[in-house]
């Protein structure tokens, strides 16, 4: 696809990039941030923290249900730490110690889970979180947040150190596509409008924000009006932005690279629900587990591409007619 | 204020009849581990530990995570006897908006060091604090209680090997080793034998004592402090129900509370 006038996107690093670097600047600016893996340093980013503040880096092998409560021990006792690895296993296998450690007693423990969604590729099902979403949203008072690109996941990253309480953070494996300038301001919980349309509103999150602009692109040949809104948090959702979008067009397709059961599109649907029903479709993975391959033949076949976002739009706007 | 043993053993006394009062009055509750580890928690709370009942959140105080949150009831009537929390609603446990929850919740009383009761996981919560209490430089010492029955918990292990790997002599495991749970004997449901042996394994400086003796506490306490370079787990042998004849090694009152009758004996036999 050629991009011709709105979004050129640029290849940028992966979100699990951006973290590693800005844990190592949020290393600088507070003493109090400590950080903990479980042998996947080389993979989650968290190396480079390592490397430059070895003494506030803490290994704890392959056991991520003691790294979640540790981490949370750590917390209560005035840390901010940033416990990480695979979607996969920190928030499947730490999820009863995120329940009871972390978000019963509110614990201001930052969980980051790189490596999420389907397009890690080659390793396949048993290294891929498709339900982490779900399972991060359903831990009461939790912040859960699935940032776009590189400006996006650094931000946030800060964002997240700097507010008090439990957050999740997904980042992924591939390469993400630039999205926002370096200078762009984010704010948890308030969804970023990215292009305006008055048909339909594709309401996306993570490596499918990209996917949207130029599913949105290639509507606007066809004379179809595409708004594409960036839901960077996942909880609390920005109800706002989402009843304004089902007001305002009509139709919502959401697009995630996550289970469609528990993922992003089931809130969504619950706030148009509540405010202001209109019909839906729903991009991602429906109730099944991918496979090996790479990446963008994962994408492709799993119906996660810009196409995919475009038929979905196609066929919710036959259903508003 | 250190206190003398004679006034220990009597605050032992009183904390055991307040135990058996406030789960009477609740209906339900865990007595039988709550009154194994009186004295453990007596000797820390009123002898061992640094700890300011006026300033909980005191920075370099020591700290105390009962993990096997079960027995919350011995942990709030410690608590209460030290000052943190008011003695007179003790027998509001369990009750709709008591700060006394089933389980012990941060929530409801911020003096306390964790939130339990999904057992296993105050090992993990204790080597945290004991690493970003290290990473600081403070004095604190942190310890943990452990049920023999919670130690099936495989997360339990993935703590003990990190807690020697990282070399974190600023925590204690204590284990209460009243060898009954839920369903029965430890022996019966899952052997945890030979206990001592399995601490050494990883890793850890590991003593057995009499867990109802009191200067024998102190002393596993003492030797904990000067044991550097490794965690210490003391394995204390105690009396499931113990100071309670019909309760003693009695696996009914693991989780069942005494009725109106049984606390008017109990509390006759701790007159």
């Amino acid at each position: 696809m050629t991009p011709k006038t709105k979004f050129e996107l640029k290849a940028g690093p992966a979100t699990r990039e951006a973290f590693g670097r800005a844990l190592v600047e949020l290393g600088r600016e507070n003493k109090d941030v400590v950080v903990c893996d479980a042998d996947l340093a080389k993979s989650t980013m968290t190396v480079y923290f390592q490397k430059e503040f070895p003494e506030r880096f803490f290994s704890f092998g392959i056991a991520e249900a003691n790294m979640v409560a540790a981490g949370a021990g750590m917390a209560l006792a005035g840390k901010i730490p940033f416990v990480s690895s695979f979607s996969a296993f920190a928030v499947n296998k730490g999820f009863e110690q995120l329940r009871c450690c972390v978000a019963y007693p509110k614990v201001n423990l930052k969980v980051v889970g790189t490596h999420s969604g389907i397009s890690i590729g080659e390793d396949g099902p048993s290294q891929m979180s498709i339900e982490e979403i779900s399972l991060a949203c359903s831990l009461a008072g939790f912040v859960v947040l699935s940032p776009a690109d590189e400006a996006s996941t650094k931000a946030l990253v800060k964002q997240a150190a700097a507010y008090h309480g439990p957050v999740f953070i997904r980042c992924g494996r591939v390469k993400a596509p630039l999205i926002y300038s370096s200078d762009r301001a984010f704010e948890i919980g308030k969804a970023i409008q990215l292009t305006d349309g008055r048909d339909v509103t594709i309401i996306a999150t993570g490596l499918l924000v990209a996917q949207s602009l130029l599913a949105a692109e290639a509507l606007e040949a066809e004379g179809i009006s595409a708004r594409v809104v960036d839901i960077h948090t996942v909880k609390p959702l920005d109800r706002a932005a989402i009843q304004k979008a089902a007001a305002e067009t009509g139709a919502i397709v959401v697009a995630e690279e996550h289970l469609v059961d528990g993922g992003l599109g089931v809130r969504v649907a619950q706030v148009v629900a509540e405010t202001h029903p209109c019909p839906m479709e729903f991009v991602g993975v429906h109730d099944t587990y991918a496979e090996s391959g790479q990446p963008d033949e994962l994408l492709d076949k799993y119906g996660l591409m810009a196409r995919d976002v475009a038929a979905a739009v196609r066929a919710l706007l036959a259903r508003k007619r | 204020m250190p206190k003398s043993l004679s006034e220990l053993q009597a605050l032992a006394k009183q904390v055991r009849r307040e135990i058996i009062e406030m789960i009477g009055a609740a209906g339900s509750g865990h007595p039988g581990g709550s009154l194994s580890a009186v004295e453990i928690l007596v000797e820390l709370y009123f002898d061992y530990m640094h700890i300011d009942p006026k300033n909980p959140a005191w920075p370099d105080r020591d700290r105390f995570v009962l993990s096997k949150g079960h027995a919350a009831p011995v942990l709030y009537a410690v608590m209460a006897e030290a000052g943190y929390t008011p003695k007179d609603k003790l027998n509001t446990l369990r009750k709709l908006g008591s700060i006394y929850q089933g389980h012990p919740d941060m929530r409801f009383i911020p003096s306390l060091e964790a939130s339990t009761g999904s057992l296993g996981e105050g090992l993990s919560l204790v080597l945290g604090m004991g690493l970003a209490g290290r990473l600081d430089g403070r004095p604190s010492r942190y310890y943990v209680m452990l049920g023999d029955g919670e130690i099936q918990e495989g997360q339990v292990w993935e703590a003990a090997m990190a807690a020697a790997f990282h070399k974190v002599d600023n925590i204690v495991a204590i284990v209460d080793y009243n060898g009954i749970q839920l369903d029965g004997f430890v022996k019966d449901i899952m052997d945890v034998a030979p206990l001592a042996d399995k601490w050494r394994a990883f890793g850890w400086h590991t003593l057995e004592i009499d867990g109802h003796d009191l200067p024998a506490v102190r002393h596993a306490l003492e030797e904990a402090e000067a044991t550097k370079g490794k965690p210490t787990c003391i394995v204390a042998h105690t009396i499931k129900g113990k100071g309670v004849s019909f309760m003693e090694n009695n696996p009914k009152f693991h989780g069942t509370a005494p009725t109106a009758n049984e606390v008017q004996l109990a509390l006759q036999e701790l007159a």
